[in-house]
């Protein structure tokens, strides 16, 4: 093994270097980590990444999903016809990114829009799963922006699938564990752009860094924009902090058209409550109410029973009852003590 | 028999020198603590997965993945047996007139003055609380734990939903863990009341203390013919 550490990845096009380098991403590079709150800082700061996506260009050949289940290994339903190209029919643990149509008329020119949208992880900088996940480590972030799940540490709760703003994590049913699009880490981590990126025949998914891909965006659009798409724009949600797979969107005012592209995603903010203040002020609640329990035994009296409480009684029960022999009372169970 | 309207049909006065009374039968006891236990073992796993300084505690059930399976196969089962308990205590639990003069004097019983207070049946209102408290404390926890339990209702409801059920369980939660606070504190406090739920006696003084109306009439009954 070669001491030499893999480049970060530039671009999904070129081939591998010959020589075997050793993985750039370690623990030291990761910036957040699902229910971790005092994680070592980054020794690191690597480039921001990100894949675009570019609708206009989009042919819904679905080389993508055939390169992702090839680089995965992963193992998707073989699925039925239910009348539209959309094949799985969503995602799943097997199915990391998915080619979703739409049919869209425009009212203002009465034409056919059919909208593809290759949908999957958008690898969130602030991303809703790893807030959500309560196992330690389970979701990672790491400096470059890719958001990813550690199998061996998942422990199967579904809480991502609640945190995220995007409907992408998937359960396996039988693994007990989360899947979704690595943004291929292992690819990325020895110098190699994601699978899907490299398997596009029509350029429309490229990869490289944040800065370079959002400067491409910009050519894109003055291009579909002096092709008659006014508002055509790239798709960076600022609710999650921007995202680092992005969207070049010809119609980019209207994001739900998209197979239901959500125009202002953030973490919820149920979510936020739940993770937030029920947990602080929740378990500082039961704190207290412990503490408080402590100190009031320790400087106040119990509730004790008199001695006069006990003559008390005698005398109730016994201007009841009667003066009666214990045994008297005593059903045949509790003879023994009697 | 006499009418019961402060006791139940098991409670009796087991001895008289001193007074010794039957509070819970075996079956009641047994099964508050089977219920005990399981509410335990919900906390324990519960807050594991709610604050992540208390994950370490899932190694108890063999991991973070068997904790997450155990949880709700618990919760299930401890809502069965709540059940059970609450269909034997729900009568006499119900609200009455004296628990409102109970309540407005509630710093007398604080204060050491509990002959100030009126005399009560089988329960006070903090006893009645408690076990309301927890009566819906643990439905919301079952319906909205139903909605959150991945491997088996993945579907239920969608994710919007979803997340308000994950809110509410972990409220519910955070509050039935103050009321057990409440419940274990003042079974401490109030000296010689936790043999109710283990021997399941007793003691008149205690009886006669706490609860005088539920004492007199469980003599009360006693004096009458027996009921064969």
């Amino acid at each position: 093994m070669s001491e030499n550490m893999a480049p970060p990845p530039t671009t999904a096009v070129s081939n591998p270097p010959v020589e075997a380098l050793a993985p750039n991403l370690g623990d030291g590079d990761i910036v957040l980590a699902s229910a971790t709150p005092n994680l070592p800082p980054p020794t690191r700061q690597l480039e921001k990444l990100a894949k675009l996506i570019d609708i206009s260009k989009c042919i819904g050949c679905k080389a993508c999903q055939s390169a992702c289940i090839e680089w995965n290994d992963t193992h998707p339903e073989i699925g039925v016809n239910f009348g539209s190209y959309e094949n799985p029919h969503d995602l799943s643990s097997e199915m990391f990114t998915l080619m979703r149509f739409n049919e869209y008329e425009d009212p203002e020119t009465g034409n056919l829009d059919w909208l593809i949208r290759k949908d999957g992880c958008m690898h969130c900088e602030d991303p809703g799963c790893l807030k959500a996940c309560p196992s330690p480590g389970a979701i990672v972030k790491y400096s470059n922006g890719i958001v990813d799940f550690i199998h061996d540490k998942c422990i199967g709760c579904g809480y991502c699938i609640s945190g995220c703003p995007f409907d992408i994590p998937r359960m396996s049913p039988t693994k007990h564990v989360v899947a979704k699009c690595t943004l291929c880490s292992d690819r990325v981590s020895v110098g190699q752009g994601p699978a899907c990126a490299k398997a596009c025949p029509t350029q429309a998914i490229v990869f490289g860094t944040k800065d370079d891909m959002i400067a491409h965006a910009e050519e894109r659009i003055t291009d579909l924009n002096g092709r008659g798409y006014d508002h055509a724009a790239l798709y960076d949600p600022p609710g999650v902090g921007g995202t680092h797979v992005m969207y070049v969107l010809p119609i980019g005012d209207k994001p739900e058209l998209y197979s239901g592209l959500p125009a202002d995603p953030k973490i919820s903010d149920v979510v936020q409550g739940w993770k937030g203040p029920t947990k602080s002020v929740g378990m500082a609640a039961i704190g207290l109410a412990a503490v408080g329990a402590v100190l009031h035994s320790i400087f106040t009296k119990p509730n004790r029973v008199t001695e006069h409480d006990q003559v008390e009684a005698e005398e109730m029960v016994e201007d009841i009852l009667g003066p009666v022999e214990t045994a008297e009372l005593a059903t045949p169970q509790d003879e023994g003590k009697a | 028999m006499a009418d019961r309207e402060y006791s139940e049909s098991s409670d009796r006065i087991i001895a008289t020198e001193p007074v010794e009374v039957r509070r819970y039968a075996a079956h009641t006891r047994i099964n508050h603590w089977f219920t005990a236990i399981l509410i335990i073992l919900l906390i324990l796993s519960g807050f594991a997965l709610f604050w992540p300084r208390l994950f370490f505690l899932t190694g108890i059930f063999g991991g973070g993945q068997n904790a997450r399976f155990l949880h709700p196969i618990f919760g299930v089962v401890a809502c069965l047996s709540f059940l059970l308990l609450f269909l034997q205590l729900w009568k006499l639990n119900l609200m009455r007139r004296e628990d409102v003069v109970w309540a407005s004097k509630i710093t007398d019983l604080l204060a050491g003055h509990e002959e100030r207070l009126p005399e009560l049946g089988k329960y006070n209102l903090g006893q009645k609380l408690v076990f309301w408290g927890m009566f819906w404390l643990l439905l919301t926890m079952v319906a909205s734990g139903l909605m959150i339990w991945q491997q088996f209702f993945p579907d239920l409801v969608s994710i919007p939903v979803r997340r308000w059920a994950l809110l509410v369980h972990s409220i519910a939660a955070v509050l039935s863990v103050l009321v057990i606070i409440v419940h274990v504190y003042a079974a401490i406090w109030t000296r010689g009341t936790i043999s109710a739920m283990t021997s399941g006696n007793v003691t008149g003084g205690w009886a006669w203390r706490h609860h005088r109306k539920w004492l007199r009439e469980v003599a009360r009954r006693q004096d009458s013919p027996p009921a064969e």
